[in-house]
């Protein structure tokens, strides 16, 4: 078996036993790795993230992409990020310039907090609160906050009018994101994240509830996809009419922040997705006699492995999404969401309620 | 180790991480300036006017209405983790609730302000 959290208990035990007198330096050491290895693997994902979007976006367009660095360009995104580092970043007088500087830190401490909270595999979740559900939708909606403040302290008509489209969009679609989340907090009874992927060990709560959690899991995509400014959704920054939206002023690296973070959020979105819906880390399991031997392979698969193969599986439907479908105009947008998911995903917490109470 | 420790831990590393990228980009990149380059951009003429200006006041309406709707998802999430327990009688005081709340949602519809005018 290939579980990581042995790994993680072996470095725990072998620093406690190397150095008993100093559990101070231990714990410290213990925070730094924490740290680095939540920064690791927050930008090999943002990394793996723009290859796979690049590639997917060619495929579906009838084109190769990225081929050139590297064999099949995969190492196309180093390439760019190095680029980005190596840009100027342009002073732009007549800003304001404490907020313009303070957004892409919001922005990214937002995602990155967030990030921190997803369980990944068996013991690998760093914040477990036993209010993580709303930790995950308190932390998150602080994108938005670092948005507003990117595009009013630009001093530019087009990012104030990107900023106030992706604010109004964002406030909306949180709600019936909320709103979906909370009618599996119903089935689940605790918003704890680690109780929530504990109490999916036999089934999946998308197949516990199958008629209300699968309308919750739908609302639940497409306001998630609302929230990432991609695909239909993206009118905030509609390069024909915003030319970048709410970071048309930001360059060089401060930019890369916004678009780390942008990238980042469609794969924390299919992670929370993944947590509440589809079992978070566990395998699949058919709950029947016949079945055992089948249970017992699943079981073999490592739950990172798991994890990771879900949450691509819905990040590929996002790009999916994103690829196949123009742009919504915002009274669309916005009748969607206040005229048929708010309705809808009330009334669908209700059905849960309801079907808790029966079954 | 407790998740309030992890959670300031990842918070300064979310931190450092900016400074850090920031400082590296500023040692790295070139630098030049002269007037035109900071000027805001508006398809290459000079700016006319303040872009602080004045915008749609739809958006504000649609921030009261998300107000409203968010500090009720707020107040129903311990009533959703304890509905096992409540049971029935729970369900029926939480429809009151939602009753006065989709009040309002129904009236903000028919007044018309959920249109984009």
């Amino acid at each position: 078996m290939l579980e990581l959290d042995k790994l993680v208990n072996l470095i725990h035990e072998g620093l406690t036993s190397a150095m008993p007198e100093m559990a101070w330096l231990v714990s410290l050491i213990e925070y730094v790795l924490i740290g680095v290895a939540f920064l690791a693997v927050y930008c090999v994902l943002a990394l793996v993230l723009i290859y796979v979007e690049r590639k997917v976006c060619a495929f579906f367009q009838c084109r190769i992409g990225p081929n050139r660095v590297g064999p099949f360009g995969i190492f196309q995104s180093i390439a760019d990020m190095v680029k980005i580092l190596l840009k100027e970043i342009i002073a732009i007088t007549k800003t304001d310039n404490v907020l313009f500087k303070l957004a892409p830190f919001i922005v990214l401490t937002g995602s990155l907090c967030t990030f921190g909270a997803l369980p990944f595999g068996k013991g690998l979740q760093g914040i477990d609160f036993n209010v993580g559900v709303f930790y995950l939708l308190a932390i998150s909606s602080l994108g938005v906050v670092g948005i507003l403040l990117a595009g009013w302290a630009s001093n530019n008509k087009y990012t104030l009018i990107g900023a106030m489209r992706s604010g109004a969009q964002l406030v909306s679609y949180e709600l019936s994101a909320s709103i979906s989340i909370l009618t599996m907090v119903i089935l689940a009874g605790s918003m704890q994240l680690s109780t929530i992927v504990e109490k999916q060990a036999d089934a999946w709560f998308i197949f516990q509830a199958p008629l209300p959690a699968f309308i919750a899991f739908v609302i639940y995509l497409i306001a998630g996809h609302a929230e990432t400014n991609r695909g239909p959704f993206d009118l905030p920054e509609a390069e024909s009419e915003l030319t970048a939206g709410y970071h048309t002023e930001y360059s060089g690296i401060q930019f890369g922040f916004f678009y780390l973070a942008e990238y980042l959020n469609m794969f924390i979105i299919a992670g929370i997705a993944t947590t509440i819906f589809l079992g978070g880390w566990q395998p699949f399991h058919i709950n029947a006699e016949w079945a055992s031997g089948f249970n017992s392979i699943m079981d073999y698969i490592p739950s990172w492995l798991w994890f990771f193969a879900k949450v691509f599986a819905l990040v590929f439907l996002s790009l999916w999404v994103r690829w196949s479908f123009p742009r919504l105009r915002i009274d669309q947008l916005l009748k969607l969401e206040w005229k048929i998911l708010m309705p809808i995903s009330l009334i669908n917490m209700l059905v849960m309620a309801v079907w808790v109470l029966i079954f | 180790m407790s998740s309030s420790e992890i959670f300031i831990v990842v918070l300064l590393t979310a931190i450092i991480m900016v400074v850090a990228a920031i400082l590296i980009g500023m040692l790295l990149a070139p630098k030049s300036n002269n007037a035109q380059k900071g000027e805001p951009y508006e398809c290459g003429i000079p700016t006319r006017g303040t872009s602080w200006m004045q915008f749609r006041i739809g958006y504000y309406l649609f921030a009261i209405l998300f107000l409203m709707f968010d500090v009720e998802t707020v107040l129903l999430f311990p009533w959703a983790t304890i509905m096992r327990n409540l049971g029935t009688m729970g369900l029926i005081s939480v429809l009151f609730f939602l009753f006065i709340l989709i009040l309002g949602l129904v009236y903000a519809w028919k007044k018309g302000a959920l249109e984009w005018k």
